[in-house]
């Protein structure tokens, strides 16, 4: 059972948390010019690193999204950082 | 074997064994009750039935390994040297029929020449393993499982954390322990046996006294000691799970997650690998010694002790004094175990070529580190030559090991004493699972060299010990076979658990409701004083009928009066998922197949979600209540997913700030009344609506209020009649459902469950999203084609509905079917056939199929390949062996026209 931070809440139990996405993927747009290849990469391809990674997950206990740095390897986490936007 | 108590204390106890009464003594565990009467045959072997006495005195024994039955109740496989004695317990042997002593299999042993390694593989190969397999699992197997005894869900969870937890209570335990928390921490120790002190207890002279004064320290210091608890498996991030057991209490489940972990697991003793050293009467010495003086039970009066290592030579002197005759057989100074006499007993033994005439044959092939935490924490191991062992390698994040677990076994010499390949006679490395040092031989000459191979080739090291007293000599057996070092031959994976963990104390309270909870309605009672027969539909429990009749005639007479006059319909389930801010009217269009913010606020509009691949996720209505505020109404099974999607799109593509997503499903209760007497109805309720169809036409919503609290009224149909679905506070809801009866009383209203429903709206060609879809239908194999050609601007799922894909033309389209051959309703998942060729393949299924009241006859619905192109033709069906004719319709069967919405 692995231990996760929350940005909001800290370190939980991983059953609080949802993988969403590998940090960095942009949905490509317009649906009109986006070539099959791209639209299959962003649905289907992942980097699925050993090593290092950045991802997007969800804390569903709380309901915030936010980027996580961990070792797919290790299983050490080395940062957790929120998604928001500074206010404008 | 005459084992025997020398010193009586404790209360007596009475059981039985096999049938026989025996008497044993209150602190007994249940092999120590065995051994005090003499008891020398105590099971029989996995593969040979071989017979099988008491080898070790915790949880390393391979061998005895009992159903007890206590109190009317069977526990299958309990380890007899872990088990408490209490009185009237019912002790059976496994394996074996009728009892340990005389059991019929026995004969097996006799065939073991016949019998190596992978034989069942290799020899019940033709025509098909699985013709013999009924036979030969029928032969194997330990205990037995008595059906009906279920465990309650009684073991409680726990979670703790702590800056140290110490795992075993021995001296290096209670020490480290001790000083943690004299230094400030917080201190957890957990020790599995039944009092703390680990080998103090019988090996130290006044060691019960001394572990008794340092479990003080530790206590009075601030530490917590958890005796009778298994810390039985370390998972990640030094998650910590132990198995409490208590006496008079359920068992427990502990998940600790301390700073530091101190592993102070000791040493387990190794057998010595010679011929017949599986004979009842072969035990380990450091056992003989535990029973000695823990239980006052003598393991022999004619004791060889067979030792390669200082340790276990120390035993000599306590067995002469309690008054057995002792022989050493010092391998250190050449003597050999040559062979052991008597099968179901030692009755002498050949040491060095001497013949010895003995009772008890103690062998001690040195001691191995446990280790078993350290390395399920993904610890490395090295060889260490001084003490022939596996001991911990570099060091493990938060984990320090203390005592003989990292190897320090004080003043101690051994000679490795490893299996010698080529020897005569079967030499027993498994106990448990019958491996023997030929089939380790074997599995090497078949070139299952690794040890991971051979464990799972020759199932060495897999039984419920866990290979605890076997791994070692297993894998210096197959070093020596392949000439290779024992460092390079290595060990096999450590896993959790460390020993057989109970599924009841895993799950804990977490069964049945409380596993999966169900939901319930808010009208449950009243659903229920109707005489409403429940189903479970989407995680809602809700009423599928009323009526006491066969289900069917029930749904029917629903449905038909639902046409006549009106039906009262439970919908709270409903989603009411509600987005407000002035990104409101953009999420709600990302989220959708068709373009909800160009409604005028109090309108309503059906349409599709999909996923990102196209693929229809759920349908719903979506109501404009303002140009800043939107009520999602999805379908009740996908309210968390649909919430959840637009949660990310709302973090991820929209402004927080500027859009909230808000579940009010729970909230507001709905119930819909629908039918040509719906108006009426409604009318009588006195909602302050204007009820009028030009103010409140189909597809519009509008407030009005209900015994002083809101009520939203919306004309949605689910029926294809006229529909007002009513969502008041979910407290009001019984109020609600009160004068919806009383109005409906005149009106001959009817009282509809969820099975009446679904059958009207497969009437009308109403889908229901995942049963009339599936994972590759998309809007146009529904014919929904308008937003995919002319929207612009994007939405979830757009691009994937023109790829190649989504643009074949043999795509399976939503169509109807209707009966052709004069049966009854086609079987829901009949498939429909394509004969094209002369090959027989499935072109399409039947998703919904009803007896329909309303048109008097069967109606189905169906994907079908290029479907809409083949409407009118007559088509073959196929579901278990039977043959059914249909012609390809529209999907709606009733009031094709529509024009029962205002009716």
């Amino acid at each position: 059972m692995q231990l996760f931070s929350c940005p909001f809440c800290g370190e939980r139990d991983e059953t609080e948390f949802t993988f969403c996405a590998e940090a960095g993927k942009t949905r490509p747009e317009p649906a009109a010019e986006v070539s099959a290849d791209a639209w299959a990469r962003y649905l289907y391809f992942d980097h699925n690193p050993k090593g290092a990674t950045r991802e997007v997950w969800l804390h569903a206990t709380c309901g915030e999204f936010f980027l996580m740095e961990r070792d797919t390897l290790s299983h050490a986490v080395s940062g957790s950082h929120s998604l928001r936007r500074p206010e404008a | 074997m005459s084992a025997r108590r020398i010193q009586d204390s404790g209360a007596p106890l009475a059981f039985t064994f096999d049938g026989r009464a025996y008497e044993g003594r209150e602190g007994d565990t249940l092999a120590s009750a065995l051994l005090a009467n003499g008891v020398r045959v105590v099971g029989r072997s996995f593969k040979y039935h071989r017979p099988r006495g008491i080898h070790g005195a915790w949880s390393e024994e391979p061998n005895a390994i009992l159903d007890v039955t206590v109190d009317g109740k069977t526990w299958p496989n309990v380890r007899a040297t872990t088990q408490r004695l209490e009185a009237g317990m019912d002790l059976r042997s496994v394996n074996a029929r009728p009892t340990a002593e005389g059991d019929r299999l026995g004969l097996l042993d006799r065939l073991s020449p016949f019998l190596p390694t992978g034989f069942y593989y290799k020899t019940f190969l033709w025509p098909d393993w699985h013709r013999f397999e009924p036979r030969i699992r029928a032969m194997a197997g330990l205990g037995r499982l008595d059906p009906a005894h279920e465990p309650p869900a009684d073991s409680p969870a726990m979670n703790a954390r702590c800056d140290v937890l110490v795992v075993g209570s021995g001296r290096s335990g209670l020490l480290a322990a001790r000083d943690a928390a004299r230094a400030g921490s917080n201190v957890i120790l957990v020790d599995d046996r039944f009092k703390p002190g680990g080998t103090m207890l019988y090996r130290e002279p006044d060691g019960a006294e001394r572990a008794a004064a340092l479990v003080a320290e530790v206590e009075q210091a601030g530490g917590r000691i958890l005796p009778q608890t298994t810390a039985y498996g370390i998972y990640d991030h030094n998650l910590v799970c132990c198995w409490e057991r208590r006496d008079g209490a359920p068992d427990r489940h502990w998940r600790i997650r301390p700073k530091r972990i101190v592993l102070a697991t000791g040493a387990i003793e190794r057998p010595l690998v010679f011929a017949d050293n599986d004979r009842p009467g072969v035990m380990s010495a450091e056992a003989a010694l535990y029973y000695l003086r823990r239980h006052g039970v003598l393991v022999g009066e004619r004791i060889v002790l067979a030792v390669n290592n200082s340790r276990a030579l120390g035993l000599a002197d306590a067995l002469r004094e309690a008054g057995a005759a002792v022989t050493v057989a010092d391998l250190r100074e050449g003597a050999s175990v040559d062979a052991v006499h008597g099968a179901k007993g030692v009755e002498a033994v050949t040491i060095s070529g001497r013949r010895i005439e003995a009772d008890c044959l103690l062998a001690s092939g040195g001691y191995t580190p446990t280790v078993h935490l350290f390395c399920q924490a993904k610890g490395k191991l090295r060889y260490d030559e001084a003490i022939a062992a596996f001991v911990p390698g570099a060091p493990v994040d938060g984990i320090s090991l203390a005592g003989a677990a990292a190897g320090d076994f004080g003043d101690y010499a051994i000679a490795p004493a490893w299996p010698n390949p080529g020897a005569k006679g079967r030499q027993w490395i498994d106990f448990q699972n019958d491996v023997t040092l030929k089939d380790v031989e074997l599995a090497a000459r078949e070139n299952f060299r690794s040890v991971e191979h051979l464990k799972r080739y020759t199932t060495l090291g897999m039984a419920t010990d866990q290979g605890k007293t076997s791994n070692m000599n297993g894998l210096a057996a197959m070093a020596a076979v392949t000439g290779r070092t024992i460092q390079q031959t290595g060990t096999t994976t450590y896993r959790p658990p460390f020993v057989p963990v109970p599924f009841t104390v895993v799950a804990g309270r977490r069964r049945g409701q409380l596993f999966n909870p169900v939901r319930r309605l808010a009208l449950e009672t009243q659903h229920r004083a109707a005489g409403g027969v429940f189903r479970e539909y989407g995680g809602w429990l809700r009423p599928a009928f009323y009526g006491g009749g066969e289900a069917d005639d029930e749904i029917r007479r629903e449905a038909r009066q639902a046409r006549e006059t009106v039906a009262i319909f439970d919908g709270s389930p409903l989603g009411k998922i509600e987005v407000f801010g002035p990104q409101a009217g953009a999420i709600v269009d990302y989220n959708s197949y068709n373009t909800i913010s160009n409604l005028k606020p109090g309108r309503i509009r059906y349409g599709f979600m999909l996923t990102e691949g196209g693929v229809i996720y759920d349908d719903g209505v979506t109501v404009k209540l303002a140009d800043d505020h939107y009520v999602v109404s999805c379908s009740s099974g996908h309210v968390a997913g649909v919430v959840a999607r637009l949660e990310e799109w709302r973090q991820d593509r929209f402004d927080p700030a500027a859009v909230f997503v808000h579940n009010l499903t729970a909230h507001w209760a709905t119930l819909t009344a629908t039918g040509p007497r719906a108006k009426a109805l409604v009318a009588a309720l006195s909602l302050g609506v204007d009820l009028d169809d030009a103010a409140l036409p189909h597809m519009a919503t509008a407030q009005g209020s209900f015994e002083g609290g809101a009520a939203r009224v919306a004309r949605v149909s689910f029926t294809g009649d006229r529909s007002y679905e009513i969502s008041v506070p979910a407290s009001k809801a019984p109020a609600l459902w009160a004068a919806m009866n009383e109005a409906g009383r005149t009106l001959d209203a009817v009282l509809m469950g969820s099975e009446a429903l679904l059958l009207l709206r497969a009437e009308k060609g109403f889908i229901i999203a995942g049963k009339d879809t599936d994972g590759t239908s998309m809007p146009h194999d529904l014919g929904i084609t308008g937003p995919r050609d002319k929207r612009l601007g994007e939405y979830v799922g757009k691009r994937s509905l023109f790829t190649e894909n989504a643009l074949r033309d043999d795509r399976q389209q939503f169509v109807g079917l209707a009966v052709a051959d004069g049966g009854p309703a086609l079987p829901t998942g009949a498939h429909v056939l394509d004969e094209t060729g002369g090959k027989r393949r499935s072109a399409g299924y039947v998703t919904s199929s009803y007896e329909s009241p309303a048109v008097s006859g069967p109606i189905a619905l169906g994907l079908v390949e290029r479907g809409m192109s083949r409407i009118g033709e007559e088509v073959s069906l196929f579901h278990l062996g039977k043959a059914r004719r249909a012609v390809i319709a529209q999907p709606c069967f009733f009031d094709r026209e529509g024009s029962r919405i205002d009716a």
